[in-house]
């Protein structure tokens, strides 16, 4: 009873979080309501027992990424943005796309869930067997037997500790060669007299 | 809690991000807006991983984080670039190419 009262709970202030960055007119205010977002985000991970990825999401988004961006607004000093209210073609249209998108999302999430009428998708949505989901070390499926080892949740932060350094140590130091790329390109890029 | 709700609310977060980048013309909102859609895959993503018991879900997110905030670095650096030589962040008054 209570996860779905936390999803709900968290859902709006997510969705009212975004549609505020949407609406507001200073910049500042766009990202104070983003990080609200951010937080709802990280509270809904735990809620789905992800609890590295909702601290890491709090550490990485709520912290580091829209204190750039508030730091980088307060920086530029920028004056009001128009108002949203007043009617153009181009606005309507990009209304009409973005309703559209939805749209889209929201039919392959229904044929996911098997609530669409027959004849309406024609992609076979695939059962997933539940014995075979909990892959092995090398990365091949594996039949869980015992109860015991069903005990064991496979989505851990040991779990995850024991994928990132073995199976993906290779992606993990890409990522972090990436970072420093991008270090060292924001401070070119940022310095003067450089473009 | 059915996994249905997770991918509706992450295909609702997802449009407002994308409705963000096609209405606003402020490129830091327009900015915050791609954040927002990346959020939206990555909730996704940990749905789907919790939903079928499978940790690399999570690793992949570990890894969009990462090259989001790579891309968030970056992509305030030009802006500040910009600024700096056109004093506009309106996107519509940024036009290098067409001079």
């Amino acid at each position: 009873m209570l996860e779905p009262f936390l999803f709900f709970v968290f859902a709006v202030l997510c969705v009212a979080g975004s549609l505020g960055m949407l609406l507001s007119r200073s910049p500042v205010a766009s990202a104070l309501w983003m990080v609200q977002t951010m937080l709802a985000i990280a509270c809904l991970y735990l809620t789905l027992n992800a609890a590295f990825i909702g601290v890491v999401q709090v550490l990485v988004y709520a912290g580091a990424i829209m204190v750039l961006f508030l730091f980088v607004i307060m920086l530029l000093n920028l004056e009001e943005m128009p108002r949203l209210s007043s009617f153009t073609w181009a606005r309507a249209a990009a209304f009409v796309a973005g309703v559209a998108v939805l749209a889209l999302l929201l039919t392959v999430v229904a044929a996911r869930a098997d609530l669409l009428p027959d004849g309406v998708v024609t992609a076979e949505v695939v059962e997933v067997d539940e014995t075979d989901v909990v892959a092995g070390p090398t990365g091949q499926a594996l039949v869980v037997e015992d109860e015991a080892a069903r005990i064991v949740d496979p989505t851990s932060v040991e779990q995850i500790g024991v994928a990132l350094l073995t199976r993906h140590a290779f992606s993990l130091e890409i990522v972090g060669a990436l970072l420093l790329a991008a270090t060292i390109g924001a401070v070119l890029l940022a310095k003067k007299r450089f473009v | 809690m059915d996994l249905t709700w997770y991918l509706s609310l992450s295909a609702v977060l997802f449009t407002i991000g994308v409705l963000g980048v096609l209405l606003r013309r402020n490129v830091i909102v327009i900015l915050l807006s791609v954040e927002l859609m990346l959020n939206a895959v990555n909730l996704t993503l940990v749905a789907f991983s919790q939903a079928f018991g499978d940790v690399d879900g999570q690793i992949l997110v570990f890894f969009v984080m990462s090259v989001a905030a790579a891309e968030a670095a970056v992509g305030l650096a030009i802006v500040i670039a910009l600024f700096r030589n056109k004093l506009t962040v309106n996107v519509d008054e940024i036009r290098l190419f067409r001079g």
